[in-house]
C-alpha cells in the first residue's frame, strides 16, 4: 500500500465516522433511511473515499444518500433510485430525453451532478402519477398520440409540465419556444403539440 | 383448422425479390374488403401501450437492470485505417472493478462482415472495434478503456467517395475498391435511340450528403446467460433475426438464445443489423459469470451503426415537346464505408415514371468511414432527390406544369418485371394533393415574388414495396373471462404494431380493443414475424392476426353450436355474443363458451397467406411543399407539406399520421439540416453528438396534411394494408427542393439546403 492509497482509506474511514453521525442524528429526526450510494452494479466495488452525502426530495420523499461527487442527477435518479422513466440519451444535455422538474423548473438532469440538486425538490414522470393513475398531461399524451417509440416521451412531458406550471394556458409560440430543448427523433412533434395545447380542453 | 400448404412464397424486401419455403394458409386469407363495415380498423383507436409509455413504467432494453450486472465499454480504433501491432490489456485489467477484457487475442475469430471478424486486428475506420472491458461500473470501463496500450501501424486511409474509387487510393478488401468488385447496371430498351428522338435534354450532376440515424434509445443489449442458454434484451428492429445471428456467431442452437425487445426506443434501420456489442457482451459475460449491459454512447452512435450513404448522381434526361421521356440514364457514386454495403439511389428512376430507354449504373466505394446500414427508405430520398430535380428543369425547357409532365409520364405497370401492380391510385393521391395546396396558384416565373423573402411550391412523386409477406405467424388465446391474448414475435419501433394487433383482433371478434392484450418482442413467447424494415410490418403479422381471430370464431361458432344444440348455420355472431338465428335460445357470450370447456381456452395460430403471383405490390405518392427562402440570410423555412399517399386501406388514422409526420420532419431534415461531417486531414466525423448533429427540433414543425386515398387493397393482402413507414420520407427532401427553386429561380443540386449554399447559388 503506498502513502497515496493510506492517504485516501484515512479519509474515507474518518469521513464514515463523520457521515455516519450526521446519519443517526438526521434518521432520527426525519426517518430517512441512509441509501447505499453504490449503484445495484456496484457490488465489490472499491469505495475511493471521496463519496458525500445529498440529501433531497424526489417526487414528494425525502432521500438521502451516499454517492461519488461525479455522479449525475439522472445517475442517481435511474441508477441509485430505480426511477427508470427518466431516459438518458445524449448524456451531455443536448436533447431533453433527461429532463425532470427541479423545485417546479425543467432540467437536464444528465447535465447536472446530483450534488448540485442537494435540497432542492425533484419530480420526475413517476412523480406525476397519483399511484396508478395517469396525471391529466400524460393521459393528454395518449389520447393526441404525442409519441411513437416513447424514450424521449418522459423528458417531453416534464418540459410541457414545467411550462404548464408557469402558464397554465399556453399559446402555441409558447409551447414551441418551452419544447424546442426536447428531441424527437420519431419527430411526433405535431402531435406532441396537441397533446400540450389540449391539456386544458 | 383451416387448410394449409407448403410453398414458395415470395415477397419484395427493398428492391431483393425474396424466396422462402414457407407454410401458408391453402386458400390465402379472408379479404377485408373496403366497402366491409368496421368498428375498429382504420379509427383513431389510442395507442394500447400509451400509458406504459407516458407514465414511465416501459421497460426499455435500456432500463434492464438485473442483480449482479456489470457494464461494457468498447475501445474503438482512433485511426482511420490501421492495423494492430501489439495490444497489452494489463493495466487496464489491474483496475479495481474491471472484471475482463477480451481483444482478438483472448477470442476466436467470429466472422463479421463477409470478410472481418469481431475483432479483427485489421482497422479499417476510427471506430471500428478493439477490445471491450466489462466492469463493476460504467464509469470504471471508461477508465479501463483509457490504460490498454495499443501498437498501431498506422495506414494510407480515403475517405473521400469519389478519390476512393482512383487507382491511388489504398485497398483494404480483396474485392478492391468497389462493393462486390465492380458497378452495379441495368439497362432495358435503347438510350441512344432515346436520346436521338427528344426535343429536349437536360443533364447535371446532385448530390446528398451521408445521414446518421440517431434513433433516440442508445443502441444496447442486455445478457444473461443460464448454463449454455442466453437471454438477450436488445434494443432491435428484428427479434428473430438478431436470434439467429447471435446464436450463429456463438455456436448454439437458435432455441438456446431468448431475445426480448418489449418496447424500444426508434430504429429507422439502424438497428436492424445485429451488433458486435451484443456479442461482446455475450462473450464477457460468460467469461465473468454475470449479466452485461452495454450501451453504446452518442459518439458511438454516430460512428459505428450506420448511415444513410452519401451520393453523387450524373443523371440525362430526354423529352420530347409533348412531354414523353425518351431516355434517362445516370451514373451514382455511394459511400459503403468500411465494410460490404450496397449504396445505391437509382430505384426510382427505374419504375417511378414511364420510359422506355433507360440505362443506370451505381458504383460502391469502399471509405475508411463507418459502414453504411439500411436507413429508412435506403436510396430512395436521394435518387427521389435528383429524379425529382431534374424532372422538373425538364418540364420548364418545355413549358410544361410539373404535375402534368409526371401524369403525361404515368407508369402504369412494374417497367421492370412488366408486372401490373395490385394496385396504383398515384393519379388519386395527385389531385387530391394538388387540391389541398392549391398548385394552381404556384408562381408560373420562379423567384418572381418581390422583396427579399421568397414563396415558392414545389412536389415529388414516390414509390417503394412494403408488401410484406410470409412468413408471419400470430397466436391467440381467449382466455375464460372473454379476454384475448395475442402472442407475436414482432417488435413495435414506435410505429404502433402493439395497438394494430389489438385492432386486427378486435375487429374480428367484435370485441372492444380494451379485452385485448399484445405480448410481442420475445422469441421465446411469440411465433416467427418478419423484422420490422422495409415497411413490412403492418401487412405482414395484421392478416396473421386476422386469420387467427377467425380460426378462434370458427372454434367458437362450433362450440356454442354443441351446447345449445342446433347447427352451426343456425347461429349469428355478433359483437361476442352468439344468437341462435330464431332466437329460441339464450344467447352465450363468448366467455360463456370457453368457461364450458375442460380447458377453460382456446388458442389457435393464424398464418400469412402468400403474396399473389404475377404481380407487383407498391405503395405510390406525393407530397407538395411550400417554402419560404429569405434572399438575404438564405435560409429556407418550409410552411407547408401535403402529403397524399396511396397505402392502401388505413389501420389506424391517428399512428398512421404520426408516422408521415415522423417521415416529413425526417425528411426535411434531410433537406434542410443534418450531415455528417468528416475531416479529410484526419479521416475522423466531427459532429458526433446531438447539438454539432443537427436534427429538427419541435419549432422547426411545418404544417403537414396527410392524405390517403381511400381504398383497401384486398389483392395486395387480406387487410388491404400496404406499410408506411418509409413512404412519407421519400420524396419530402425532392420537393422542398423544387419549392425552393420555383421561390428563387435558382436551382440547388446538394442536400443539405443550407443557408451558405443558397447564397453562392444566388450570388453565381
Amino acid at each position: 500500500m503506498n502513502s497515496d492509497e493510506k492517504k485516501d482509506r484515512m479519509t474515507r474511514r474518518q469521513f464514515i465516522k463523520t457521515s455516519t453521525l450526521t446519519t443517526v442524528g438526521t434518521v432520527i429526526l426525519t426517518k430517512v433511511p441512509l441509501l447505499s450510494g453504490e449503484s445495484a452494479s456496484g457490488e465489490g466495488i472499491q469505495d475511493n473515499g471521496r463519496k458525500q452525502l445529498l440529501s433531497l426530495t424526489v417526487n414528494d420523499k425525502p432521500v438521502r444518500l451516499l454517492i461519488e461527487p461525479r455522479t449525475t442527477l439522472a445517475e442517481v435518479l435511474r441508477d441509485h433510485l430505480k426511477l427508470t422513466g427518466t431516459k438518458i440519451s445524449c448524456n451531455r444535455g443536448q436533447c431533453g430525453s433527461c429532463t425532470v422538474l427541479m423545485n417546479g423548473k425543467a432540467v437536464y438532469s444528465c447535465h447536472m451532478l446530483a450534488l448540485d440538486a442537494a435540497g432542492s425538490n425533484v419530480t420526475t414522470i413517476e412523480g406525476l402519477l397519483s399511484g396508478e393513475e395517469l396525471h391529466p398531461l400524460q393521459q393528454a399524451f395518449v389520447n393526441h398520440d404525442g409519441l411513437q417509440c416513447g424514450f424521449c416521451t418522459p423528458g417531453q412531458i416534464m418540459a410541457a409540465q414545467a411550462l404548464l406550471l408557469k402558464h397554465p394556458k399556453p399559446t402555441k409560440p409558447q409551447v414551441l419556444e418551452a419544447m424546442s430543448g426536447n428531441l424527437c427523433r420519431c419527430a411526433a412533434y405535431p402531435k406532441i403539440i396537441d397533446s400540450v395545447l389540449g391539456t386544458n380542453k | 383448422m383451416t387448410n394449409r400448404k407448403l410453398t414458395r412464397a415470395k415477397y419484395f424486401f427493398e428492391d431483393s425479390e425474396i424466396e422462402h419455403l414457407t407454410e401458408v394458409p391453402a386458400d390465402g386469407n379472408q379479404r377485408m374488403e373496403e366497402t366491409d363495415a368496421s368498428k375498429v380498423i382504420g379509427k383513431p383507436v389510442s395507442r394500447v401501450d400509451g400509458y406504459n409509455k407516458v407514465s414511465g413504467s416501459a421497460l426499455f432494453t435500456f432500463d434492464v437492470n438485473l442483480p449482479r450486472m456489470a457494464h461494457a465499454r468498447t475501445l474503438r480504433s482512433p485511426y482511420p485505417h490501421a492495423k494492430i501491432r501489439r495490444i497489452d490489456t494489463s493495466k487496464a485489467e489491474a483496475l479495481p472493478g474491471v472484471l475482463a477484457v477480451i481483444t482478438h487475442e483472448n477470442t476466436s475469430e467470429i466472422p463479421w462482415y463477409f470478410d472481418s471478424f469481431l475483432f479483427d486486428p485489421h482497422l479499417r475506420y476510427a471506430g471500428d472495434e478493439i477490445a471491450c472491458v466489462a466492469a463493476e461500473t460504467e464509469a470504471i470501463a471508461e477508465r479501463a478503456l483509457k490504460l490498454i496500450e495499443v501498437d498501431y501501424e498506422v495506414l494510407p486511409f480515403v475517405v473521400d467517395t469519389m478519390k476512393a474509387a482512383e487507382e491511388t487510393s489504398p485497398v483494404f478488401h480483396e474485392e478492391g475498391r468497389l462493393v462486390f468488385g465492380e458497378e452495379i447496371t441495368y439497362e432495358r430498351g435503347d438510350v441512344e435511340a432515346g436520346f436521338a428522338e427528344s426535343d429536349v435534354i437536360v443533364e447535371d450532376n446532385y448530390t446528398t450528403q451521408a445521414a446518421v440515424h440517431n434513433p433516440t434509445e442508445p443502441h444496447c443489449s442486455v445478457v444473461k446467460w443460464d448454463g449454455d442458454k442466453l437471454t438477450v434484451w436488445d434494443s432491435t428492429q428484428g427479434i428473430y433475426g438478431v436470434r439467429d445471428e447471435v446464436a450463429e456467431r456463438l455456436g448454439l442452437p437458435e432455441s438456446h438464445v431468448q431475445v426480448i425487445s418489449h418496447y424500444m426506443g426508434g430504429g429507422f434501420g439502424t438497428k436492424l443489423e445485429t451488433g458486435k456489442y451484443t456479442v461482446m457482451a455475450a462473450l464477457l459475460a460468460r467469461k465473468i459469470g454475470r449479466p452485461v449491459r452495454i450501451a453504446l454512447t452518442r459518439k458511438e452512435m454516430n460512428l459505428a451503426v450506420g448511415n444513410r450513404p452519401d451520393s453523387l448522381q450524373q443523371l440525362k434526361v430526354g423529352a420530347k415537346k409533348d412531354g414523353t421521356l425518351t431516355a434517362m440514364t445516370t451514373t451514382t457514386y455511394g459511400a459503403a464505408g468500411a465494410y460490404r454495403h450496397r449504396a445505391i439511389c437509382y430505384w426510382p428512376i427505374m419504375t417511378m415514371y414511364q420510359c422506355a430507354n433507360v440505362q443506370l449504373a451505381a458504383y460502391s466505394t469502399y471509405t475508411n468511414l463507418g459502414k453504411a446500414r439500411a436507413f429508412r427508405a435506403p436510396g430512395h430520398p436521394q435518387g427521389t432527390f435528383a429524379l425529382d430535380s431534374i424532372l422538373d428543369d425538364v418540364a420548364e425547357k418545355i413549358g410544361m406544369n410539373p404535375l402534368e409532365f409526371r401524369l403525361k409520364n404515368y407508369a402504369e405497370i412494374d417497367q421492370v418485371s412488366q408486372r401490373p401492380y395490385t394496385s396504383k391510385k398515384l393519379r388519386e393521391a395527385y389531385e387530391l394533393g394538388a387540391a389541398k395546396i392549391g398548385w394552381t396558384h404556384r408562381r408560373k416565373t420562379p423567384g418572381s415574388d418581390s422583396g427579399p423573402i421568397k414563396r415558392g411550391l414545389g412536389m415529388a412523386s414516390q414509390i417503394w414495396w412494403g408488401s410484406g409477406g410470409p412468413p408471419a405467424a400470430v397466436t391467440v388465446k381467449l382466455n375464460n373471462d372473454g379476454s384475448v391474448r395475442v402472442l407475436a414475435g414482432t417488435q413495435d419501433l414506435g410505429t404502433g404494431t402493439y395497438t394494430i394487433l389489438a385492432q386486427t383482433v378486435a375487429e374480428v371478434l367484435e370485441i372492444p380493443v380494451e379485452r385485448i392484450q399484445v405480448t410481442i418482442g420475445d422469441t421465446a413467447v411469440g411465433p416467427y414475424c418478419p423484422m420490422s424494415g422495409g415497411s413490412m410490418t403492418a401487412p405482414s403479422v395484421t392478416p396473421a392476426a386476422q386469420d387467427a381471430a377467425l380460426q378462434l370464431k370458427d372454434a367458437l361458432l362450433s362450440g356454442a353450436a354443441t351446447m345449445l344444440e342446433v347447427s352451426e348455420e343456425n347461429l349469428i355472431y355478433k359483437d361476442g355474443v352468439i344468437h341462435t338465428a330464431s332466437g329460441e335460445k339464450e344467447p352465450l357470450g363468448i366467455a360463456d363458451v370457453v368457461q364450458r370447456l375442460r380447458e377453460r381456452t382456446l388458442v389457435r395460430t393464424g398464418l400469412r397467406a402468400a403474396n399473389p403471383e404475377g404481380f407487383m405490390i407498391q405503395s405510390f405518392g406525393v407530397q407538395f411543399a411550400e417554402v419560404e427562402v429569405d434572399t438575404w440570410t438564405g435560409k429556407v423555412r418550409v410552411i407547408r407539406i401535403v402529403a397524399a399517399h396511396d397505402i392502401g386501406r388505413t389501420l389506424n388514422r391517428k399512428l398512421l399520421e404520426n408516422q408521415f409526420h415522423g417521415g416529413i420532419i425526417m425528411g426535411m431534415s434531410y433537406a434542410l439540416f443534418e450531415e455528417r461531417i468528416v475531416d479529410e486531414s484526419t479521416g475522423k466525423v466531427l459532429n458526433t453528438n446531438l447539438h454539432d448533429y443537427k436534427i429538427p427540433t419541435i419549432a422547426d414543425t411545418p404544417e403537414i396534411d396527410v392524405i390517403t386515398v381511400p381504398h383497401s387493397d384486398t389483392k395486395a393482402n387480406s387487410m388491404g394494408a400496404k406499410g408506411c413507414g418509409e413512404p412519407p420520407i421519400i420524396p419530402t427532401a425532392a420537393a422542398i427542393a423544387n419549392a425552393v427553386y420555383n421561390a428563387i429561380g435558382v436551382r440547388i443540386n446538394s442536400l443539405p439546403i443550407t443557408p451558405d449554399k443558397v447564397l453562392n447559388a444566388l450570388n453565381a
